[in-house]
């Protein structure tokens, strides 16, 4: 293990205290094979992440964050190494273990709701195939909505609502199921500023009252340092860890931190290395 | 006002487009001094089909082909969607299935109907059959099309809540390609009809087909335009019926959407 793997390892222990670790990537890598040749995305690669923590992957777009996300999410399956979510072995040969795969929940770049569906009816979409009556995950879908902010357009069709309704339509169907963890890759990335900030408060907010892990991609350094207990900056090609940032500011935090000059320092910071690779 | 009259401009033009037509036809009949024999007046195709509306007789071959049509359409659209579902999930029976599919097409169809004749006798069997060849394969490539063109983004979502194939057949893939298969059903009836008819003129003695040329030999041309405006007024029932089918089944499709909001503004 590298010095700095070893940082990305044992940093959690200031934010995190004494938890138990959730997600645990033990030497993972990913090639892909294209008519092109090899694609070395993602090097081998050491992350853990504790319970409760809210960890930030940040790099340069290609450097292999959205890979990095799917193969904890298991959609991806690594060249080598192991993958352990919730105290679960993910893979069991060809097959994904399902009680971790039910662990998370996922927020995707795009909000990927079926057009079909209405809006309540996307959210409780992972709770009819876990067979709950229909009450009982409508009920759901209500409360979430009014988590989310969209109450009032359960009953629209996704194209009726603007972009950054549906995405938070996207994070209450990931939350319907109450799962552990959230992998969440750029969710806010098509969104204006404004809005950006607004969802980012919410889902400081969301991440608090559930009390679940995040792992969150993005390449905005801001939106990085206001939500992140630990921002890990990966180099690209092939992807690996460059260097990992603690950050402290005390919870809940709002969008005043920006102003303060430790904030501003740690943006800097991260600037920095990214021109610099 | 202008938003109502572009949203419902159909409504307008149609018949103004369709006096013109009726204006030409007359003042060419009247100029080059045509023979009833060949081409009739409007106004005499209008008594004609008048004339036919009371007559019991056109009520019943219209009735024929019309179940000729459905039964052929309904049994195109179990073969279309289901074999375009298999072969759409299933990678060796749409290998298996592409060569035969293709053949039942590249065949002269028409040639085919005179056999089935042979075999199937005269009576509405082998018209149904002629239907359902000529209209399962558009909706069996739509919806062949639109079961494998299912968004990446979609099934990554189904794959994350470990939804097993039935489920993803049932809540993705069949009401993703939904609008795919109804393009299809749009041009499956219309084929079915024209199947139909085509079986009746060469066999039988029912169907709006087989009335058509029943006034062919009788040289009433003014009778055969009236079977041919309740040809058109028929195949224009079903395929609206096809159309109001699409609002039903794909009310949140941007094909649909769009016509709501266009009458709404
Ligand atoms: N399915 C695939 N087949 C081949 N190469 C791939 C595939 N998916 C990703 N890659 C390659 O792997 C590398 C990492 O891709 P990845 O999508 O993980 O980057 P990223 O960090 O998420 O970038 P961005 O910020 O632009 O989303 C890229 O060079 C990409 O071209
Ligand atoms: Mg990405």
């Amino acid at each position: 293990m590298s010095a700095i793997e070893e940082a990305a390892n044992s940093a959690a222990a200031v934010s995190g205290g004494a938890s138990k670790i959730e997600i645990e990537l033990d030497q993972v890598e990913k090639i892909f094979q294209t008519d092109e040749g090899d694609v070395h995305a993602v090097a081998k690669t050491d992350i853990n992440v504790r319970q409760r923590e809210f960890v930030v992957l940040l790099g340069p777009s290609g450097c292999g964050k959205t890979t990095i996300l799917r193969m904890v999410s298991g959609l991806l399956k690594p060249t080598s190494g192991n993958v352990r979510v919730a105290g679960h072995e993910l893979w069991h040969g060809d097959t994904r273990d399902r009680e971790a795969v039910q662990e998370m929940g996922i927020v995707f770049q795009e909000a990927n709701l079926f057009p079909w569906l209405s809006i309540e009816k996307n959210i409780a979409l992972p709770l009819k195939l876990r067979k709950q009556s229909k009450a009982k995950r409508l009920k759901k879908a209500h409360e979430l909505c009014e988590l989310v902010g969209i109450t009032g357009f359960e009953k629209r069709w996704p194209r009726e609502l603007s972009g950054g309704m549906r995405q938070r339509a996207a994070i209450a169907r990931a939350l319907s199921y109450d799962p552990e963890i959230l992998l969440m890759d750029e969710p806010f990335g098509a969104l204006d500023a404004m809005t950006r900030d607004q969802m980012n408060i919410e889902l400081q907010r969301i991440w608090e009252t559930s009390g679940c892990t995040i792992i969150f991609v993005t390449h905005s350094i801001p939106e990085a340092v206001f939500l992140a207990d630990r921002i890990i900056l990966l180099s690209p090609r092939p992807g690996r860890i460059h260097s990992v940032t603690n950050v402290t500011f005390k919870r809940s935090r709002d969008m005043a931190i920006q102003t303060e000059p430790e904030f501003q320092e740690i943006v800097r910071d991260l600037r920095r290395q990214l021109e610099s690779m | 006002m202008k938003k109502f009259v572009r949203g419902h401009l159909a409504w307008f033009t149609t018949p103004v487009l369709v006096l013109a037509f009726v204006i030409i036809w007359h003042s060419y009949i009247v100029i080059f001094d045509i023979t009833d024999f060949i081409l009739p007046k409007p106004w005499a195709v209008v008594k004609s089909y008048w004339n036919l509306i009371g007559n019991v007789d056109l009520w019943r071959h219209t009735g024929v082909t019309v179940y000729e049509t459905l039964v052929g359409f309904f049994f195109a659209c179990i073969i279309g969607i289901g074999g375009g579902a298999l072969m759409g999930k299933i990678k060796w029976v749409e290998e298996t299935a592409r060569p035969f599919v293709i053949a039942t097409q590249v065949v002269p169809k028409v040639a085919l109907i005179s056999l089935f004749i042979l075999w199937l006798g005269f009576g509405s069997a082998p018209k149904i059959l002629v239907a359902t060849i000529l209209a399962f394969f558009p909706i069996l490539t739509n919806t062949l099309l639109g079961v494998k063109s299912v968004d990446l983004g979609h099934r990554d979502v189904m794959a994350s809540l470990s939804a097993g194939r039935w489920e993803t057949f049932t809540t993705l893939e069949l009401p993703s390609a939904l609008p795919a298969i109804i393009a299809g059903l749009e041009i499956g009836i219309v084929l079915a009809y024209i199947g139909a008819i085509v079986g009746e003129f060469l066999g039988g003695q029912q169907g709006l087909g087989f009335m058509t040329i029943d006034y062919q030999n009788a040289f009433d041309a003014a009778g055969l335009f009236g079977v041919l405006i309740q040809l058109t007024l028929v195949g224009f029932l079903l395929y609206i019926a096809i159309v109001v089918l699409r609002r039903f089944l794909i009310p949140w499709h941007e094909s649909v959407l769009i016509e709501r909001l266009a009458l709404a503004g």
